[in-house]
């Protein structure tokens, strides 16, 4: 593979294909086996993250790597030899000048955790154009922004390769590849099986190869079979721990039989709901109505233990992916007990059942494990995700809170899940969604709410509406509402 | 309304009761910047405070008539100084190098230098046939200097100028710590290091190499508030102690880093609340009896007084909350590359 100066490469391949491994062997944190990297024409030895900052290579990784305390301008300096004493004004000079070039702004003395993602993924920018890096490394830079705060960075890459700088990205958006890129590698299973021109490639060309044969990228979505109102959410409101509001006065129904996605900049309360709604999170005041069978009941103020009993089950993936589902200790059999076991009678738990259940999930939801004995903690991101939707709809959910349940997962896996959601829908389930992913929420969801800083600031048609208009109601409360 | 209460001797003794405190808490600062929480504060003093009176003790007998006090103060604060960085060191080899649990290496290292500095006070004790101090040369360096003229201004003289030279010293350490946080490339790395080692890590910090030199030296300051304790607190008397030497400073000080917020200059101030706290049953005591005979208040009340304030430090400061002046966020995991 190579790349040349003044180009945008983009970097395509399936979770586990070796784009990350590949992209973390330039930047020095994994050393290769055999074969050669050459810079320049002359052959270089990259050992560590140094070796590769001495070559001018710079890694924007996924999880931003940066120390919340401290300024921007003093990440960017991080470890950097100079004068003993640190010159701020000149260093914010510095910092000025170059973030100018590229036409965008930062400001040298925010702290980072004052910062937006979109801050501080610039701040990761200039931290290597400022170790004077001429190749950029952007693992999936745009999983985390929204439509407006992407093109603003597509603007600033395309101005670092006018700069004659060479660019790297790594993504699964198609799209953007295709409006981004000069040319595009794709791996499969750690070997480059296609170079093109973007010019000659199409979605439907790039995902063959990424897979290895043709997919269906549709995602099936059969006429709406609505039923009743399952959730009737009013007045919502929570606050923080800052006595701030987390939530401000949240309106929403939710029908079985309906897919209602939620979208909304990280951390604009979508975690605050799910877990409102499933009674971790303290409600300031506001309704949840649960209604089933003509029989309508509260649920705020329940124990989550009795919301779950109604019938509410909360799927949430966070970051980490293990964090609030599973006990990454625990193997597959003592994870779906977890939420079995009050129905046990007598003092013993009965792990006959869970143990049934977990082996019917591997079959049906085809999870990779060496059996329901290994800790969860063992099995790859896809994998675990499977065993957590599984078991929340194992219970046979009346309704079915999922948040981010494909995050960092690859296309094929994806749509496993997205199907998984499609059938519960179909069994007239209703679901909230909360994705990242705006094609994916137009496409799969009914409806599509946004929320924007503990505010609901749309509430829109899928199958009408465009990823422009989301953006832009993800960070500006509608006027007109 | 405090008629007779003598303000000026209070602040002197409090300040003499600071300085351990204030060393310690300053070596457990640097220490914790690095993200280790070292809590064998009182285990690197005993064995800072042991090892100067050795020092001292065995200079003096080689020395002969001849002895020189600078010479044996130097030793002392030098010895003391390496002993508690070997404290410091043996943690970083524990914790850094085989990723041994950091809060059970900091006890037991308590344990294990208490129980060193009671060895050594015992040995030197028989040796010199039950008890013995160091030399009355060597005293006279650790108790007040008299820099003429300005020791002799009234009430500012003795406030500001008649300390022994180890109260300069703690407060020029202070003032070191406060240049390397807050100016230094150096001090911005290691904050780094203690935040989030894997970011250092990625930028080419040297992470081990940071947490061991960071251990070490904040071990070594532990070990000049021992030295403090030994040659000036109780001059320079070795055999049995009683109740061991540290008596518990230690744990105080590891209060008062979080009184502190990790920072050095409030540091000061805490220790100065706190060496206040213990040297207030010599002043108020007195003051009472003479205004309030009914009310007088039994000593070891007093002396329960900063022991009792350390519960309350975290109950106030964690009231406050401040991300900026938060315990370094590594403090008290090992970091390892491999795990992501």
């Amino acid at each position: 593979m190579e790349l040349r100066r003044g180009e945008i490469l983009a970097l395509l391949g399936e979770n586990g294909s070796g784009k990350t491994t590949l992209m973390n062997m330039l930047s020095g944190i994994y050393y290769p086996d055999s074969g050669a990297i050459y810079a320049e024409g002359k052959e270089v030895v990259i050992r560590s993250p140094k070796d590769a900052f001495d070559l001018g290579i710079g890694m924007i990784h996924q999880h931003f790597k940066l120390v919340d305390v401290l300024t921007a301008a003093e990440n960017i300096i991080l470890g950097l030899k100079g004068s003993t004493f640190i010159n701020r004004k000149k260093l914010a000079n510095e910092i000025r000048d170059i973030s100018e070039k590229y036409g965008f702004s930062l400001d040298p003395y925010k702290k980072i955790y004052d910062m937006s993602v979109s801050e501080k993924q610039k701040v990761e920018i200039v931290k290597v154009l400022y170790r004077g890096a001429d190749v950029l490394i952007l693992d999936e830079p745009t999983a985390v922004l929204t439509p407006q705060e992407s093109d603003v960075l597509f603007d600033m890459l395309r101005k670092m390769k006018e700069d004659n700088k060479a660019i790297i990205i790594i993504t699964h958006k198609l799209n953007e590849v295709l409006a981004l890129s000069d040319r595009v590698c794709i791996l499969r299973k750690g070997e480059l099986v296609g170079e093109v021109e973007t010019k000659d490639a199409t979605i439907t060309s790039l995902t063959e190869g990424m897979v290895g044969r043709a997919v269906n990228l549709e995602i099936q979505r059969e006429p709406g079979n609505f039923g009743e109102e399952r959730l009737d959410i009013s007045g919502l409101t929570c606050l923080n721990d800052d006595g701030l509001f987390s939530l401000n006065n949240i309106n929403f129904g939710l029908r079985s039989g309906e897919i209602l996605g939620i979208a909304g900049i990280a951390g604009s309360g979508q975690k605050e709901l799910c877990e409102a709604i499933a009674g971790l999170y303290p409600i300031q005041s506001g309704s949840i109505l649960f209604k089933n069978n003509n029989e309508t009941s509260e649920l705020s103020g329940l124990s989550p233990i009795e919301i779950a009993r109604k019938g509410v089950h909360l799927a949430f993936v966070p970051e980490d992916r293990l964090g609030m589902g599973l006990v990454a200790g625990l193997d597959m059999v003592d994870n779906m007990m977890l939420k079995s076991y009050h129905d046990d009678k007598g003092f013993l738990v009965d792990r006959k059942k869970p143990k049934e259940a977990a082996e019917k999930l591997i079959k049906t939801l085809e999870i990779v494990t060496p059996g329901v004995s290994t800790p969860v903690r063992r099995l790859s991101g896809g994998n675990v995700q499977k065993v957590l939707l599984g078991r929340e709809i194992e219970s046979a959910p009346s309704v079915l809170v999922v948040a981010y349940p494909v995050r960092g997962l690859d296309i094929n896996s994806s749509y496993t899940i997205y199907n998984l959601l499609n059938e519960q829908r179909k069994s007239g389930v209703a679901i909230l969604f909360i994705g990242e992913d705006l094609d994916v929420l137009l496409e799969l969801c009914d409806r599509i709410m946004v929320l924007c800083g503990g505010q609901l600031s749309g509430m829109v048609d899928a199958t009408t509406a465009t990823k422009e208009e989301l953006g832009l109601m993800m960070t500006q409360i509608a006027n007109d509402k | 309304m405090l008629g007779g209460f003598d303000f000026v001797n209070f602040i002197f003794m409090a300040v003499i009761a600071a300085t351990p405190l204030l060393f310690a808490t300053l070596g457990e600062i640097l220490t914790q910047k690095s993200g280790s929480l070292n809590l064998g504060v009182e285990g690197m003093m005993s064995m800072g405070a042991a090892a100067a009176i050795a020092a001292s003790y065995f200079y003096e007998s080689a020395a002969g008539a001849g002895l020189s006090g600078f010479v044996s103060a130097s030793l002392a604060v030098l010895i003391g100084f390496l002993a508690g960085a070997l404290g410091g060191l043996i943690y970083s080899v524990l914790t850094v190098t085989f990723r041994a649990n950091q809060n059970v290496t900091g006890l037991a290292l308590t344990i294990f230098g208490i129980g060193a500095a009671n060895l050594v006070g015992e040995l030197l004790g028989i040796r010199a046939g039950g008890r013995t101090t160091v030399d009355d040369a060597t005293k006279t360096m650790f108790s007040g200097i008299n820099i003429s003229t300005l020791s002799d201004i009234p009430v500012i003289g003795r406030i500001f100028f008649s300390y022994n030279f180890m109260v300069y010293l703690a407060i020029i350490t202070a003032v070191i710590l406060i240049i390397l946080f807050n100016k230094t490339r150096t001090g911005l790395n290691l904050r780094s290091v203690g935040e989030s080692p894997a970011t250092a890590d990625a930028v080419g910090i040297n992470v081990t190499k940071y947490k061991y030199i960071a251990a070490s030296v904040g071990g070594g300051i532990c070990g000049l508030g021992g030295v403090y304790i030994s040659m000036a607190t109780i001059g320079g008397f070795a055999g049995t102690w009683d109740n061991n030497i540290i008596a518990g400073r230690g744990w105080i000080a590891v209060a008062l880093v979080i009184f502190a917020a990790w920072r050095p200059a409030r540091a000061m101030i805490g220790a100065l609340l706190f060496g206040g706290l213990s040297a207030l049953w010599l002043y108020l005591g007195p003051w009472l009896q003479n205004h309030l005979p009914n009310a007088s208040i039994p000593q070891q009340v007093y002396n329960v007084l900063p022991f009792a304030a350390t519960i309350l430090v975290p109950i106030i400061t964690s009231i406050r909350q401040s991300k900026d002046h938060s315990q370094p966020k590594s403090c008290g995991t090992n970091y390892f590359r491999e795990e992501r």
